[in-house]
């Protein structure tokens, strides 16, 4: 069937997609939790600060089924409380900041080295794919997709380890002089 | 000083974009759907967009061939209808928004969430950057959720959405619109858009529903109305089908 065409998310989202949470997939205080936090930048360095980011992971034991829950609602209230610590729902939404910055914490995916990452933003017309590699986890030689990249587009899918449990990925929608434009996926 | 940029010289890109675009599907191009990232006629497009090609992926253990699954606890009851989620009631047209969402082979995407969000009867949304000076309207917010069911049909109450000015150029207005956000069975199949209303004389000057340079793509983001769907003495009915780009893994639709 003939598909639907994407529209760019906007500037007004802000007050529809994200959610209480969003980037709390970890559950709770767990110690094998997990920090990545970055910013977002456009082809001119300026950071974005009206961009959307998606995560998508297995849980820690590999399952890709998932569970519900992403935006578990007060029955009474209607109010979004956050997810149970029971069933790890593998989906995450944040905004990024007046910065440009986004944060999020979750579990170690297991089974695969890299969290799935959708990126949207008000000028983005249609939105991109990429990865978080982590870089703990990742062997950039077996990897189907990290061993096909030259050096420095592959540099730009490795977030960069800052301590045991905190990682910093930025994502560059459009290179600059100065720097390389995150790799984009297409699945077909 | 800088010459103001017109909804002429706006225009005259879109149709220029359009042009090239038949030319080169006339001589063997790929019809597209969806629109080109780097689309200029929309401005905020040109920083925005990836220079170099995107890279394919052909990985059948990809995880973006699953996705995220949600249930009735991420929805209330209320959600869906939009005109109810106040003391009182909004103003504008009352409307009913109903389809089906579907994967490229026709089947149905089921249980899965939509979003969607607008401006109100005034074309003012309930959001701080908002500054088109247009009332707020204490009634609205403009936000709503539900599931799709076994069908993969969703349904929203709602009023209809005033068109509203941006900075694209001097004098843009952007045609009314419903913001649709929708999930798949995979992350590869994840979608947000946009829902146009028929007969809308702002459709043609519109560099957001233009980027979609194919004229039977553009067509399938308006919604039909539907005199059969109208509620009498109560609400207009509009019908808008969905179909979802992107392939998902055999194995996950097994358990669904
Ligand atoms: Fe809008």
């Amino acid at each position: 069937m003939s598909t639907t065409p994407s529209q760019t998310v906007g500037p007004f989202y802000g007050y529809a997609l994200p959610f209480a949470k969003g980037g709390e997939i970890a559950p709770a205080g767990h110690p094998d939790a997990l920090a990545v936090h970055g910013y977002v930048y456009d082809g001119a360095g300026a950071p974005v600060p009206d961009a959307l980011i998606e995560i998508w992971q297995p849980a820690p034991d590999g399952s890709r089924r998932g569970a519900p829950g992403s935006l578990r609602r007060d029955p009474v209230t209607g109010a979004v409380i956050g997810r149970s610590d029971v069933g790890f729902t593998g989906f995450g939404r944040v905004g990024t900041d007046a910065d440009g910055h986004y944060e999020l914490r979750t579990m170690p995916p297991g089974g695969v080295p890299y969290l799935s990452v959708i990126v949207f933003a008000r000028g983005l017309l249609h939105h991109l794919h990429t990865r978080i590699y982590l870089p703990g986890l990742t062997d950039t030689v077996t990897d189907p997709l990290l061993a096909g990249l030259e050096p420095e587009r592959r540099a730009t899918l490795l977030a960069v380890a800052h301590g045991e449990r905190l990682h910093r990925f930025d994502i560059r929608l459009q290179g600059d002089a100065e720097h390389e434009e995150t790799v984009f996926l297409a699945f077909d | 000083m800088t010459t103001p940029l017109t909804q002429g010289r706006i225009s005259e890109e879109i149709a220029e974009r359009r042009e090239a675009y038949t030319k080169a599907v006339t001589v063997g191009a790929p019809e597209r759907s969806h629109p080109d990232r780097g689309y200029a006629p929309y401005r905020s497009s040109v920083l925005r967009h990836p220079g170099k090609p995107l890279v394919a992926l052909h990985d059948p253990e990809a995880v973006e061939l699953s996705g995220p699954v949600f249930g009735v606890t991420d929805v209330t009851a209320l959600d869906h209808d939009l005109t109810r989620q106040h003391q009182g009631e909004p103003l504008g047209e009352r409307i009913k928004v109903t389809g089906r969402v579907l994967d490229r082979d026709g089947r149905p995407v089921r249980g899965q969430l939509v979003e969607v969000w607008q401006a109100n009867a005034s074309g003012r949304y309930a959001h701080q950057r908002d500054d088109h000076p247009a009332p707020l309207d204490p009634n609205f917010t403009g936000v709503g959720r539900c599931l799709t069911d076994d069908q993969g049909a969703y349904e929203f109450v709602t009023v209809k959405p005033g068109a509203y000015p941006w900075r694209n150029h001097v004098n843009a207005w952007r045609p009314a619109h419903i913001h649709f956000s929708l999930f798949g069975n995979a992350f590869t199949q994840r979608l947000i858009t946009q829902m146009y209303f028929p007969g809308d004389p702002l459709l043609a000057y519109d560099p957001i529903l233009q980027s979609v340079t194919d004229d039977s793509a553009r067509e399938r983001l308006v919604a039909a109305y539907d005199h059969d769907l109208s509620t009498p003495e109560w609400s207009l009915g509009y019908r808008w089908d969905i179909v979802l780009d992107g392939p998902a893994a055999t194995w996950i639709e097994e358990g669904r």
